[in-house]
């Protein structure tokens, strides 16, 4: 059954192919029927894969398929190979599933579109990237499939190109994860001068055997320059801009790719390399603290966005952050998990935003929505469930995969990082709940002609946001603190190194119930702090916002224009480089090497010019030179050459 | 007398040959350049070639003359003067350089770089044996191969000319 | 006394007239002339040669000469039939398409 691997990735891939070679010929539901099918396919292996290696013994659940050799060139090799193992099968799932929801979803959202099997030939071609790098067993194939996201993403942002807006957002993903993909690929390179392979298997394996003292200079700068890879592609600071902008993509794209899979890909890799980096004391801190920095950051922009996509957006950082900061202390679990949860529930969230948007005939802006909750019942009952998962009430899935995050950032980490994210904590079960009772309570402030036509969205949009909603409430019950399910089928991947004491379940079972406990209580309570507040500032005092925004302008100014981060980068990066690439193209290409290149023809012009009235067409002309020519050469033979 | 009849001969080729270059009507050049070649004949007897003198008057006055006085008057080309001079700057370059040629020449001459080995056919030797006698034998003995060769010359240009020459290719 | 020089010289003038011939006329026939001309007067150098130099060799060089001239001759006149018919003209000047 473990053979089957491969077909995950094939589906997707022919259903990409069929769609965008065929899809304009193809009816509209077919094309639906097949993008859909090709994803249903891929998660029914991906059952069958997981369930095979459930079958087997926990130490035994790794499973690699060979394809064929891909690149061999002198000792450098690398191969088309898959691997199946509990973090990569678990990751498969969670791609196709969620993926699988999505789909469904935009078969009503991109009904109206003229584009339609255009976007369903991009978004199979990404969930195909997307499973190449999670499947991937080296290094190499990985970045091709972390490329391809990023590719698709960039389709996919741009989707509505004769936008400006999109076209920008696009390129500018595109150009801030270059940045990233920099730093991973040089990372790629170093572990094979290091490593002399870039096969996962065999570079843990070397990492895991002692080789290597903690703390090591190369492995710091190897899972330094993964991790530059990483805060790229999964938006921390210093390169989350993009990911705000992405929003200008159809929203269905911003649940997939944008919250629930893509920008986990940097999770995964740094969970996946978790041999190195439990080597690199520093990076870990490293990461820690750009994690729970984003999450703080993330978190206060959030408040005062009041585009319902952008709050999602912060809110998606903030919570990538949450997972890097687990990252960052040791417990990869907790952040896969995490991963997991905010992947059910944050593509609820979008869904359900998109559902709103779709009611509302495309208006993003909060201010102008507002007592929404009887129009479109389902919606608001599917996005509470998502808000108060996000926000950490028990026995929703985000209580459980925050709490393990909070909980270890304690015991591992510091007090600073557990106060951080508990901050973030507080913040963001304000801001999800400030978005939810601006959008579905209070006064209607929407437009009158919009009104009229208020309805709820077609079945095949809210069938997936009650199954995402269904698995908001349960998905937390696979990560119960002390009998965690997904620890313990985690733990081949991340609990392998025997020197290493510092992983999940262990360390958090040493400290006994009590503490455990002592945590679920307070962060339930920041939460319901949250709540509270929102509730007092946006439904029970409503001129309590404008009175606090009027009473501290500054940081209300500045939370508002999002800490002014896109404006500083544009004066300090994009600016200056801009302004050199003008000299450079006026001064150096359009003078220098346009001059050079025109100066060389124009000079053979001038010249031809000249000696074409050599050429006058007169048989006599040329039989003059030809005797010209034989004069010369007769005194050559005779006097030269005596 | 044998100078005298060179000088005579040599004098009145060359200025046919000039009357042929300068004279307007071709068919009076026609006529000079047979004149000129018949002095040459001469001297080809006189540097005891008789066969080739034979031949040369055979074939130029017979052959290749009729040919020219047969185009000339079957294109009926119109004399010189009437037709357009694209080049007329470009006759008294020509003569200079005609001159420098022939100054050339004969620089190259007096340096006596001419000098080969003698060869065994002497006055006496070609006389005993007949002129035209050793001629045919060298012909079908030593060339015989370039002999046969200029025949096949001969029936390709044979074609080559009915070709050119016919109305529809 | 009668040398080879005077020979090779007289052959010298008759080609550079013969040169200047092709250079200075306009008409294709007289030009073919001038042509036959120059070729003449290497024939004559040729003669001069073997009999100076007591061989048979530079006659027969002349011998197939006369034929090559006589199939120049033959293919050359018609070249300027088929000029005439296409361009009813045998002056030179007017084919100067060959240019720029």
């Amino acid at each position: 059954m473990l053979d089957l691997v491969a077909f995950i990735l094939l589906f997707p891939l022919a259903g990409s192919a069929i769609n965008g070679l065929f899809g304009r010929r193809l009816r509209k539901e077919s094309v639906g029927y097949i993008a859909c099918g090709a994803i249903g396919l891929s998660f029914f292996v991906s059952i069958l894969v997981f369930s095979g290696l459930l079958a087997l013994p926990p130490e035994q659940r790794i499973f690699e398929k060979h394809l064929f050799s891909w690149i061999q060139s002198g000792s450098f090799n690398a191969a088309a190979g898959f691997q199946a193992d509990p973090l990569s099968s678990l990751m498969s799932l969670i791609v196709t599933g969620v993926g699988f929801l999505i789909h469904i979803y935009s078969i009503g959202y991109m009904h109206e579109d003229k584009g339609y099997h255009r976007y369903f030939s991009y978004l199979n071609l990404f969930t195909f990237s997307m499973l190449l790098l999670v499947l991937s067993n080296n290094f190499l194939l990985m970045f091709v499939g972390w490329e391809a996201v990023g590719l698709c993403s960039y389709l996919l942002i741009g989707f509505w190109f004769e936008k400006k807006s999109a076209s920008d957002a696009a390129k500018k993903a595109f150009v801030v994860n270059r940045v990233g993909d920099f730093g991973f690929a040089l990372g790629i390179m170093m572990i094979f001068l290091t490593f002399h392979s870039i096969d996962f298997t065999e570079v843990f394996n070397a990492a895991s055997h002692g080789k290597f003292a903690i703390g090591d200079v190369t492995i710091t700068i190897i899972t330094l320059l993964l991790f530059m890879g990483a805060a790229g592609k999964s938006a921390q600071i210093p390169l989350y801009t993009w990911l705000p902008d992405a929003m200008e993509g159809p929203t269905p794209v911003s649940a997939l790719i944008h919250a629930a899979t893509m920008v986990t890909a940097g999770i995964y890799m740094i969970a996946r390399s978790n041999v190195l980096y439990m080597l690199s004391p520093f990076t870990m801190t490293i990461v820690a603290s750009i994690g729970a920095a984003t999450a703080l950051f993330a978190a206060s922009i959030g408040l005062m966005q009041n585009d319902i996509k952008r709050v999602l957006a912060y809110s998606t950082i903030s919570q990538l952050g949450y997972m890097f900061l687990a990252c960052g202390v040791g417990a990869f679990t907790a952040g896969i998990f995490h991963l997991m949860t905010h992947a059910f529930f944050k593509a609820l969230l979008f869904l359900g935003s998109g559902s709103v948007i779709h009611a509302l005939s495309g208006e993003q802006d909060m201010r102008k929505m507002g007592g929404l909750k009887n129009h479109i019942p389902v919606t608001y009952k599917t996005f509470f469930i998502g808000t108060v998962a996000i926000a950490g009430i028990p026995p929703f899935a985000g209580f459980f995969s925050k709490d393990e995050i909070l909980l270890e950032a304690f015991v591992k980490g510091n007090v600073i990082y557990w106060a951080i994210g508990a901050v973030a904590a507080f913040l963001t079960a304000f801001y999800m709940f400030r978005l939810l009772f601006m959008t579905f309570h209070g006064e209607s402030r929407v437009d009158h002609h919009v009104k009229e036509h208020l309805h709820e969205s077609p079945r095949n949009m809210t069938v997936p946001l009650m199954i995402l909603a269904g698995l908001s409430i349960v998905g937390g019950f696979l990560g119960l603190p002390g009998a965690s399910a997904l620890n313990h089928f985690l733990s081949p991947v991340f609990g392998g190194h025997g020197h290493n004491e510092m992983h999940g379940s262990e360390a958090s079972s040493h400290h006994g119930i009590g503490l455990p406990s002592l945590m679920m209580v307070v962060s339930t309570l920041i939460a319901i702090g949250g709540i509270w507040l929102a509730y007092q500032m946006y439904v029970k005092r409503q001129e309590l916002p404008k009175k606090l925004a009027e009473r501290f302008a500054l940081p209300y100014k500045v939370l508002l224009n999002k800490y002014y981060v896109d404006e500083i980068y544009d004066a300090v990066f994009v600016n200056p480089i801009k302004k050199i690439s003008v000299q450079l193209w006026k001064r150096v290409d359009a003078m220098m090497i346009d001059g050079s290149v025109n100066g060389v023809a124009r000079f053979f012009t001038g010249t031809s010019n000249v000696f074409r009235l050599l050429q006058t067409g007169y048989v006599r002309n040329y039989a003059f030179y030809i005797v010209v020519g034989c004069i010369f050469i007769l005194i050559l033979t005779t006097w030269l050459n005596k | 007398m044998e100078p005298y009849l060179f000088y005579v001969m040599a004098a009145t080729s060359v200025v046919a040959s000039l009357y042929l270059i300068f004279e307007k009507n071709p068919v009076f050049c026609a006529l000079y350049m047979v004149f000129s070649f018949i002095n040459i004949a001469v001297l080809y007897v006189l540097l005891e070639a008789q066969f080739i003198a034979a031949v040369q008057v055979i074939v130029y006055t017979g052959a290749i003359m009729v040919l020219f006085l047969f185009v000339i008057m079957l294109l009926m080309v119109n004399v010189e003067q009437k037709q357009k001079d694209d080049l007329p700057f470009q006759r008294i370059p020509a003569m200079i350089l005609g001159f420098v040629l022939l100054v050339v020449m004969g620089l190259t001459i007096k340096s006596k770089i001419f000098q080969g080995k003698e060869g065994e056919y002497t006055s006496a030797k070609v006389e005993s044996i007949g002129h035209t006698q050793l001629i045919g034998k060298l012909l079908f003995t030593d060339y015989l191969l370039p002999f046969e060769m200029t025949s096949i010359l001969l029936f390709v240009a044979v074609i080559g000319a009915i070709i050119l020459a016919k109305r529809k290719v | 006394m009668i040398t080879l020089t005077h020979y090779l010289v007289l052959s010298a003038i008759l080609f550079s007239i013969g040169v200047v011939g092709v250079l200075i006329r306009r008409d294709a026939i007289v030009i073919f002339m001038c042509i036959e001309l120059m070729l003449n007067a290497v024939n004559l150098s040729f003669v001069a040669f073997a009999h100076f130099l007591h061989s048979m060799e530079g006659q027969m060089f002349v011998f197939f000469s006369m034929t090559v001239a006589a199939a120049e001759a033959t293919v050359g006149l018609a070249i300027i039939i088929a000029m005439f018919r296409n361009k009813d003209t045998v002056n030179v000047d007017n084919m100067n398409i060959m240019k720029w």
